[in-house]
């Protein structure tokens, strides 16, 4: 298996810039998400990765070995697409054997690892079949199939479940983090999708505007986000925001209606003294926030706006200070609307107002002041 | 039930005056071509008269200038051999359009197009003079390559379109599995390619088989195809009408034939958004 290391990498179609000098690694073995919304340029990266689109400038690394001139099929990679590729007129069989007969492998080496991927993706039975008389689930299997008979040093995955209706989707989550484990392979995978980038990766390379906006594990971009963007990606419901105004002399944040206001702890001071505006975003997932039956220090008032209950948890928009924001409470909890609620937040993400760039993240009770 | 029946006897009824009025032309020709000069040219019309294959062996056994046969050969020898030259290029520059970031793709595009905008007529007197000085003038070559170039732009265009339509994922997965460009373009894009081939083979056969101002001007006896020398039996003694008709009739049987033999691709051809893996 091989490490991949992507170097100032870049890409124009035109006058699109699609990918704009980007830097990361991938270590043997990980399995590596690209996440971004479309157009970001993270299949773009893959694309170059694979050998498929020529870099304008930057370098693509396996263990060291620059591959920039490499073809795709000098550079022992696997690719699977997003609408699978399986070449229409040969069976199920010829479609997983087509690579190591390109490879020109011996008819009995060929037929022992298709057996083996076959049974490997509960193919069995189906050998015989041509793609258009499978379901989706079974294309993608095949495709996946195509890709592990290589044995290939590199898998790179292109939104693969992308075309699966959800329950299948979920399925095919656990099963393919599950073979990658068994694998071992190194995997770069694409996706639009946080829940899928959440509940597979090893590591998470956010992207926006071909440009990475973070690197790290599922839990870092989780719990402390770089900027706005990646806060904002990440989660369902989204992170919320409140916009307030720094008040330096005061040690305060207030938000722009008055409604709320909070006395700063030194930490959170200390951290803020950094930054050159007063524009300060407050950022609060909405299952960090907490419910008080009644005023109590450090809570914040709240009105209901609209509650919607999704069976395992309610959503509870509420109104504080101009903004309405969600939180996630226990589906018990039921206000009506417009009743008043005490509000409190168990961990918060600042950014810089200007720029929204994080400026750090900590507990509610780090918040404020003591 | 009744009301159904009453729409498919007026649509019946529609139809068949559409058909008798496509295919009056088509029955003007075979009678005219099987009849003799006298019964031909008989008013009212005679709707029952003996055949007879006189034009035919007219035809054949012409006195002066190059035999129609030998025409009709020349017909076929420059249609088959442009049509084939122009599906080659076409398929190949079609590829081209449709895979590959060219530079300045959409002006060489419409480039291509704007030479089917003047009509053959304003092109052929320096075309005739070229030819001339580089000995291609009476000569099936001449006519090949005027033909292919003539018929070529079309053929990107309608090529590009239906490449247009086919996966490049089936290529690319063909690549990164050890295939280079050119085996899996063979293998997997030139078999998804067959249907437009045949449409666009079809379109420029048709073209080439009928066209006339070049092999007018650009002919004179050896090398002249079979249009231009049905028109010349327009003599002054009065036109030989069984003559023209059993001309133009040898002259529709082999498109005809062809088309019929590839109607089920052409059918699927003409679906052009329709092809999908």
């Amino acid at each position: 298996m091989a490490e991949v290391k992507v170097v100032g990498l870049w890409k124009r179609f035109g006058d699109v810039e699609a990918v704009k000098g980007i830097t990361f690694e991938v270590k043997e073995g990980e399995f590596a998400v690209m996440l971004g919304p479309s157009g970001c340029g993270k299949t773009t990266t893959l694309r170059c990765i694979a050998g498929l689109e020529r870099p304008d400038e930057g370098d693509i690394l396996f263990n060291g070995r620059r591959v920039n001139e490499l073809r795709p099929s000098q550079r022992n990679i696997a690719f699977v697409f997003q609408f699978y590729a399986l070449y229409p007129h040969l069976t199920v069989w010829d479609n997983i054997a087509f690579p190591l007969k390109a490879e020109k492998l011996p008819k009995e080496e060929i037929r022992r690892r298709v057996e083996e991927v076959l049974e490997m993706l509960d193919l069995k039975g189906l050998e015989r079949r041509k793609p258009k008389e499978l379901s989706a689930g079974q294309k993608q299997r095949v495709a996946l199939g195509r890709a592990m008979v290589r044995r290939p040093e590199v898998f790179l995955l292109d939104e693969p479940l992308s075309n699966l209706d959800a329950k299948l989707r979920e399925r095919m989550r656990g099963e393919l983090k599950k073979l990658q484990r068994k694998l071992g392979a190194t995997t770069i995978y694409v996706t639009h999708d946080q829940i899928e980038a959440m509940s597979m990766a090893d590591k998470i390379i956010v992207m926006n505007e071909g440009k990475i906006q973070q690197i790290g594990t599922p839990h870092e971009v989780y719990h402390n986000p770089a900027n706005l963007f990646v806060a904002n990606f990440i989660g369902s419901p989204g992170m919320n925001f409140i916009r307030c105004r720094y008040d330096r002399e005061g040690g305060r944040l207030r938000d722009e209606s008055g409604g709320i206001e909070i006395p700063l702890s030194e930490i959170a001071r200390e951290k803020l003294g950094s930054i050159s505006t007063d524009e300060v975003i407050i950022g609060v997932r909405p299952e960090a926030i907490e419910f008080h039956p009644g005023p109590s220090p450090r809570a914040i008032e709240a009105g209901v706006y609209l509650v919607e209950p999704l069976g395992s948890v309610n959503v509870v928009n509420l109104e504080v200070g101009g903004e309405v924001i969600k939180a996630v409470a226990e589906p018990g909890f039921s206000p009506s609307v417009d009743e008043k609620v005490w509000i409190s937040f168990k961990e918060v993400s600042l950014f810089d107002g200007r720029g929204g760039d994080s400026i750090g993240a900590m507990g509610g009770e780090e918040l404020w002041r003591r | 039930m009744r009301e159904e029946k009453l729409t498919a006897l007026i649509l019946t009824v529609l139809l068949s005056i559409a058909a008798a009025l496509y295919l009056f032309p088509v029955y003007w020709m075979v009678s005219t071509a099987t009849k003799t000069r006298l019964d031909a040219l008989s008013i009212p019309p005679k709707w029952i008269y003996k055949p007879t294959l006189e034009h035919f062996k007219a035809i054949f056994s012409r006195g002066s200038g190059s035999s129609f046969a030998h025409q009709l050969l020349n017909s076929f020898i420059v249609s088959f051999a442009s049509t084939g030259l122009v599906t080659i290029f076409g398929s190949l520059a079609g590829y081209a359009f449709s895979r590959f970031p060219l530079k300045a793709k959409d002006d060489l595009l419409f480039f291509i197009l704007s030479t089917r905008m003047l009509p053959p007529i304003v092109v052929i007197i320096p075309l005739a003079v070229m030819y001339r000085s580089l000995g291609l003038f009476d000569t099936r070559l001449g006519l090949i390559i005027a033909y292919t170039v003539f018929n070529l732009s079309f053929a990107v265009w309608m090529m590009k379109s239906f490449v247009d339509e086919i996966p490049k994922e089936y290529e690319e997965a063909a690549m990164v599995d050890g295939y280079s460009r050119l085996r899996a373009f063979l293998k997997f894009v030139l078999p998804e390619m067959r249907t437009g081939m045949v449409a666009t083979a079809i379109f420029s056969l048709i073209t080439s088989w009928n066209e006339f101002t070049f092999a007018l001007l650009l002919t004179a006896d050896k090398a002249r195809t079979a249009p231009p020398s049905i028109a010349q039996s327009m003599g002054v003694s009065g036109t030989n009408w069984g003559y023209i008709a059993a001309g133009s009739l040898l002259l529709v049987i082999p498109v005809a034939a062809f088309t019929f033999i590839l109607r089920k691709h052409l059918l699927r051809g003409f679906t052009f958004g329709a092809i999908k893996g």
